[in-house]
């Protein structure tokens, strides 16, 4: 393996991007693992690219990714005020599903799994993906109903989903309460097998990665401060770092959307709220699936290094802070300590809040807008991780050919005017 | 947590309280004068500030009465509480409401704005 000139501007590693294999693996434990080469560069930006990405998260990182290798687009920069994967990438609780009820929906979560599926070993960057299962309880008459209606809708679309009885549900999870005489009862559930979750820092670290190796310039600690618009048209975009221009600028900034949408002049139908997740002490594996409840607003995972992660709800009100309020995280543990008492001596080790953009439909935004060639990708709310390869494939497609295809067309801004919103608050809006 | 004080009841968590979202938005008296993006900007688009907001609170499980707030969205700070017919008194909350791009959206511009007291 060659050893970089410097740590800066290593242009001549594009193409021989060490390849990473059990063979590279044992190469390097020969040497103390101090010889890995540098996944990415640090560049200094160009005066003008043909397209930027304003957000080195996930989507944005997918979105670079797919525009050079499907779309042969080469001279592309990704900026971000942070570093990258540092936002809402690395605060989700990592879920992955696609049992989404209305077709718009199905379409574009289950094109994101079917991704998920080669996404390691395209990328050549082992995501973690783990296909655990993800179940979702029901706690009522009403929600059993209900979840064998919505079961039915998403097998129509091809989507694998089967209902469970507490019996059933009690073998697959030893550790949950299934007594009758809860509060809310364990009734019944529903189960995607291809759900699962998956590294997130791994997701945004492989797509940096891979977009790099075919000359994505990744701009790291450069905010875009606003854009550079010429008789209606995007030019390029003001940054920390002095102009930029561009052809084409494509935004992925989840919970600053609308900030920069002011920005550009216009307005989007997003509001900002605080969303908390925690993890507990590391314990032995005890929960080899992904619980979900609507009822009593709670989801959560064992993470590989055993930590129980727990997602707590969104808070009813606008916010930038990285925080949310104490309430949601105890009516979260109270509803999870129910379900699980194993879970009662279990001591919590981090908190943390993201800021999520909220769409009046919880359903994403991937449109263009009111500037020629400025595109948004936002609105994923509380739910955008599972949809990463997915919206970056198809944000990609929409940027390079400036026409939406048939996965993204029913999420353009348009559809605030005609009403045909995509609601899927059932799904979306409560818990992931 | 947000600690918020009831003009009629005094301090309390943000667990009493529900809220009502950016205030001071002008209702269409008649619909019909508007097109679909017209009343689209009404019924959806939102202001969703970085920094000082104009919002409505509701104290759901108190006196169960509506008032209005000034809030820094960054800081969650709350600088003004004032009642719901009214509009703010601080400087920084008079210059948004004159600011905010409502004023001149097409609601506000199609019909007469409410008189505040």
């Amino acid at each position: 393996m060659k050893k970089p000139a410097s740590n800066q501007g290593m242009q001549g590693l594009r193409s021989e991007k060490e390849k990473y294999s059990i063979f590279s693996l044992a190469r390097n434990s020969l040497t103390y693992h101090e010889n890995w080469s540098q996944a990415w560069r640090s560049p200094e930006p160009k005066s003008e690219y043909d397209t930027i990405i304003i957000g080195a998260g996930g989507h944005g990182l997918a979105t670079a990714y797919y525009l050079a290798s499907q779309h042969g687009m080469r001279n592309i920069a990704v900026v971000d005020k942070g570093w990258l994967g540092g936002g809402n990438t690395g605060r989700n609780t990592t879920i992955i599903r696609s049992n989404y009820m209305w077709d718009e929906s199905a379409g574009i979560y289950e094109h994101s799994l079917k991704l998920w599926e080669k996404l390691s070993q395209e990328l050549n960057f082992n995501t973690m993906f783990s296909q655990r299962g993800v179940l979702t309880l029901a706690h009522t008459e009403h929600e059993l109903k209900e979840m064998n209606r919505r079961v039915e809708a998403i097998r129509l679309n091809g989507i694998d989903s089967d209902v469970l009885n507490p019996n059933q549900i009690k073998k697959l999870v030893p550790i949950i309460d299934i007594n009758p005489r809860l509060r809310y009862p364990v009734m019944g559930g529903f189960i995607q097998r291809r759900g699962g979750t998956a590294r997130h820092d791994a997701v945004a670290w492989g797509y940096a990665r891979a977009a790099d190796s075919l000359g994505v310039d990744i701009i790291q600690n450069c905010e875009a401060t606003g854009f550079i618009i010429e008789k209606g048209t995007v030019k390029g975009i003001q940054t920390a770092k002095g102009p930029i221009r561009a052809k084409k600028v494509g935004c992925v900034v989840s919970g600053h959307a609308g900030v920069l949408a002011n920005l550009a002049g216009f307005r989007l139908p997003i509001d900002s709220r605080p969303l908390q997740a925690l993890v507990s002490e590391p314990i032995k594996p005890i929960l080899d699936t992904v619980i979900m409840s609507n009822s009593v607003h709670m989801y959560v995972s064992q993470s590989d290094k055993g930590e129980m992660v727990f997602g707590a709800g969104v808070d009813s009100y606008n916010s930038y802070a990285q925080r949310g309020s104490l309430n949601i995280i105890e009516g979260m543990l109270a509803a999870a300590v129910e379900l699980f008492p194993v879970f009662s001596r279990l001591r919590m080790l981090r908190s943390w809040g993201g800021v999520v953009d909220t769409c009046p439909d919880a359903s994403p935004i991937i449109s263009k807008t009111p500037i020629d060639n400025l595109y948004f990708n936002c609105g994923w709310g509380t739910g955008g991780f599972k949809a990463t390869p997915g919206s970056g494939h198809v944000f990609a497609d929409l940027i390079a050919k400036d026409e939406p295809n048939l996965i993204s067309a029913p999420f353009s801004l348009n559809r605030f005017i005609s009403g045909y919103l995509i609601d899927e608050h059932g799904a979306a809006g409560v818990a992931h | 947590m947000l600690y918020i004080e009831c003009p009629w009841c005094g301090f309390r968590d943000d667990e009493e309280f529900h809220y009502g979202g950016e205030a001071h938005i002008q209702r269409p008296t008649d619909p019909n004068e508007l097109n679909d993006e017209e009343f689209s900007e009404y019924l959806y688009l939102k202001s969703n500030p970085k920094g000082v907001i104009l919002e409505r609170w509701l104290h759901s499980r108190g006196c169960r009465r509506w008032f209005n707030v000034l809030r820094n969205t960054v800081t969650n700070e709350i600088t003004e509480i004032y009642p719901i017919d009214t509009l703010p008194n601080s400087k920084e909350g008079t210059e948004y409401y004159g600011q905010n791009w409502r004023r001149k959206s097409s609601v506000e511009k199609t019909i007469k704005p409410r008189e505040y007291k």
